[in-house]
């Protein structure tokens, strides 16, 4: 089949953010400090098992970022030889998930569900108008008799897991070859990748016959929704702060730096800044550009690109309203270091300012830089959820767990409570927001000079 | 120290005109008067008659900063720029886009609003105090790890899914207190009690082990040591020398956000259906009620700053040897 491959503009940015973030590893790894302290956090198992958890989801965000359009049969008999294509945008996760959110029903459906969760009026074999739960469409199909599912979904779930260990071992056999050497607790690592593999295959084989997480109000397979969510927590906790660091850095280390006029410049400016309530300024700012994007409609060819559209710039409001406390610790941290005898030595060589900035103030900020990151990342995610709800948050087109949440906030006072929606959403933010937090701890302990010295005090 | 609150005061007023530019900006130059009128509209209804009638109902039919046909004064009072945004500053909000006083609706929602925000605050701070203490009395052990993973893990839930739950447990399913709702009257406290729980159960994670953090800061002088080397009681150390110390840095993450306590919560008041500040404001955000919004901006903005002051008055009181000068 013929395909167009789709380059939106947020999928631009994460492989750059991707490129940069391997490079910037790649040259602190011959710093032997960098590399001591990148030493301690992942010689202990939670650094393992934590990392190992978040580039999970890189890795799932990175797949659905590659994305491409499908081209549509041409009429037959046609005329034209022009390719038409699907304004659907599919993404290389949604092949992996192997039509996953293909598979759509009526409405809302419990998890391994076959019948629909809402009575609605059929007919039966003899024509009669009745009222019951219809059966699903994509749901235990091949099954003969109702009474078979459970058995049958242990034998799925057998076959999956084997299958998951093989190529869990296949993976995993060349790093343990490769790192069996390695004081690093690896074997952690390898734990949690043969968990989420033998996790992904089983899902993959599973739902092709049943719904794992059951569907929505709009029938959409919830684990494919929760999937989909992914792309939109990691790249709006990564690509927000990478816009705010250029700003914050310069700002704080010119103000700490030069001080004077620069200092009480950015020192008013981000006294204003974060005296305005931020949520109120975020939802001005995307309803501002929300009344842009509608105004023209023409500068976006296809739905996608303009929720993409309204992604960046959340991402941007957020970077531009959120640099000021990044912006104080280091205006505080330039302060201290450039009273520091070697700045000082540099000025009295007469160093230009430029090269003291580069060469001795900017590396010795860089830690203050990278737990903010960290730090930072859960703390997004987060707002996403409530962004989403208030409605200044991803565009409703886009998947999000902020926006499954809003649509599912009233579902557990329905009767039966519909509970899986919302499970769905909350596993999958909760496992990456608490392996971000707790990996950032461990970054902070290692690189935060304040922290480790009160280990050692202690 | 009342020269220093003056020029504290003085010098919050740059502050706000910073704000009331960014304000003004965002709102009338980035997005014309005309374009407010077209989203108000509804795309279907525009034509330039309709808009000119919407700016002029609204007062948007004025130039932005000059108005070169009035006489003398009008020509710096008759812009949007001084009817709507200088105003702000004699606390003339104006009316909204729906045509309600802002400051009316403002001084009537605010008591709601303080209602659930002042003791969810109060209880939210002693809670976390308290369960601090507890851990750090059992610090460097088993239990002292696994609290701080528990409030790691209490923090990595979002806030949406702690009001889900809780209204789903308390008051659907064991039905103690009512889903949502809001009296002013003697049963108030029934609608005021699950928001002020879930709220606090909220903020023990990240409170708890932030406390936490400074409390162990503080074990760690050589007071305490002193102490512990006179033979003092781990209990006695615990509330006669690290509890006082670290009330210095509580205060400072603290005292900035009473003033705030006004602005209310936007979730909270949003879910339980508490005719607050927090839900007029979200309100004014899904009903792109621009007027509305600049104010509370105004408003959050002086809140803020009042609580920079109240920060620092309150360190003279809580550490003798901070002078303000």
């Amino acid at each position: 089949m013929d395909v167009k491959p789709l380059l939106l503009w947020s999928d631009v940015l994460v492989f750059l953010l991707v490129i940069s973030l391997v490079l910037f590893f790649y040259r602190l790894r011959r710093d032997p400090q960098t590399r001591e302290r990148w030493g301690q956090v992942f010689s202990s198992r939670l650094g393992m098992v934590t990392f190992t958890v978040i580039l999970t989801y890189v890795g799932i965000a990175l797949l659905d970022s590659l994305h491409f359009r499908r081209a549509l049969d041409t009429a037959q008999g046609g005329a034209s030889q022009e390719v038409f294509y699907d304004n659907k945008v599919t993404s290389v996760l949604d092949l992996v998930l192997g039509g996953m959110g293909d598979r759509f029903e009526r409405t809302y459906s419990a998890p391994f569900a076959l019948k629909s969760f809402e009575k609605q009026n059929m007919k039966d074999e003899e024509g009669r108008a009745i009222r019951d739960f219809p059966l699903l469409e994509h749901a235990g199909r091949h099954l003969a008799d109702p009474a078979d599912r459970w058995p049958d979904v242990l034998a799925k779930t057998v076959t999956a897991l084997l299958w998951g260990l093989l190529l869990g071992s296949i993976w995993i056999a060349p790093q343990w070859w490769w790192l069996r050497g390695s004081a690093n607790p690896w074997y952690a690592s390898w734990g949690v990748q043969l968990v989420v593999i033998c996790l992904g295959t089983w899902a993959v084989v599973v739902s092709r016959y049943y719904h794992i997480l059951g569907t929505d109000l709009g029938g959409t397979d919830v684990l494919y929704q929760s999937l989909k969510g992914v792309r939109t927590g990691v790249l709006l906790g990564t690509l927000s702060t990478l816009i705010m660091l250029p700003i914050a850095v310069t700002l704080g280390v010119m103000a700490g730096y030069f001080k004077g006029w620069v200092d009480d410049l950015v020192q008013y400016l981000y006294t204003t800044l974060s005296s305005i309530p931020g949520i109120l300024l975020i939802a001005a700012s995307v309803l501002l550009f929300q009344v842009y994007i509608d105004l023209n409609p023409d500068f976006f060819s296809i739905g996608m690109e303009k929720a993409d559209a309204r992604f960046i710039a959340l991402c941007f409001i957020l970077g531009v309203t959120s640099w000021s406390t990044l912006c104080r610790l280091i205006r505080a941290e330039t302060l201290k270091i450039s009273q520091l005898g070697y700045v000082q030595a540099a000025h009295a060589f007469g160093v230009s300012h430029s090269r003291i900035l580069g060469r001795h103030i900017l590396p010795n900020v860089v830690h203050i830089i990278l737990i903010t990151f960290v730090l930072d990342f859960s703390a997004l995610v987060l707002a996403e959820a409530v962004l989403s709800y208030i409605g200044v948050g991803i565009d409703p087109s886009m998947g999000s767990w902020g926006n499954m949440i809003n649509g599912a906030r009233s579902e557990l006072s329905r009767q039966p409570p519909v509970w899986w929606t919302l499970t769905g959403a909350f596993f999958f933010m909760f496992a990456l927001v608490l392996a971000a937090n707790l990996f950032s701890d461990l970054v902070r302990d290692a690189f935060d000079p304040r922290s480790s010295g009160r280990r050692s005090e202690a | 120290m009342f020269a220093y609150i003056v020029r504290r005061l003085l010098y919050a007023i740059p502050i706000l005109i910073g704000v009331n530019l960014l304000t003004f900006t965002l709102f009338f130059v980035v997005n014309s008067p005309d374009d407010m009128a077209v989203s108000q509209l509804g795309e279907k209804y525009v034509t330039p008659e309709a808009i000119a009638a919407w700016k002029k109902k609204n007062g948007y039919d004025k130039p932005l900063f000059v108005n070169a046909e009035g006489a003398g004064l009008a020509a710096v009072t008759d812009t949007i720029f001084f009817t709507k945004s200088l105003k702000l500053f004699a606390f003339d909000f104006g009316r909204s886009e729906s045509g309600r006083d802002i400051t009316t609706d403002v001084s009537t929602r605010m008591w709601p609003s303080l209602a659930v925000a002042l003791p969810t605050f109060i209880v939210g701070i002693w809670v976390n105090i308290c369960v601090a203490l507890l851990v750090v009395m059992f610090h460097a052990t088993r239990l002292d790890r696994w609290a701080v993973f528990v409030f790691v893990c209490l923090m990595s839930i979002s806030y949406l899914f702690y009001i889900i739950g809780g209204q789903y447990l308390v008051a659907k399913t064991w039905k103690l207190v009512p889903i949502s709702g809001f009296h002013a009257d003697a049963q108030a406290w029934k609608f005021l009690i699950l928001p002020v729980l879930v709220g606090v159960v909220a903020g023990i994670g990240s409170g708890a082990r932030w406390y936490r953090t400074l409390f162990l800061e503080e074990a760690n002088q050589d007071y305490v040591r002193t102490a512990r080397a006179k033979g003092a009681s781990e209990i006695g150390i615990l509330f006669t020398h690290i509890l006082p110390n670290a009330l210095i840095p509580i205060l400072t993450g603290v005292v900035v956000l009473i003033p705030s306590l006004f602005m209310g919560s936007l979730l909270i008041e949003s879910f339980f259906g508490i005719p607050g500040l927090g839900s007029y404001m979200l309100d004014a955000i899904k009903s792109q009620d621009f007027a509305i919004v600049r104010s509370m901006v105004f408003i959050g903005s002086i809140l803020y700053i009042v609580g920079l002051i109240l920060t620092d008055i309150s360190y003279t009181w809580a550490d003798p040897r901070v002078r303000l000068n």
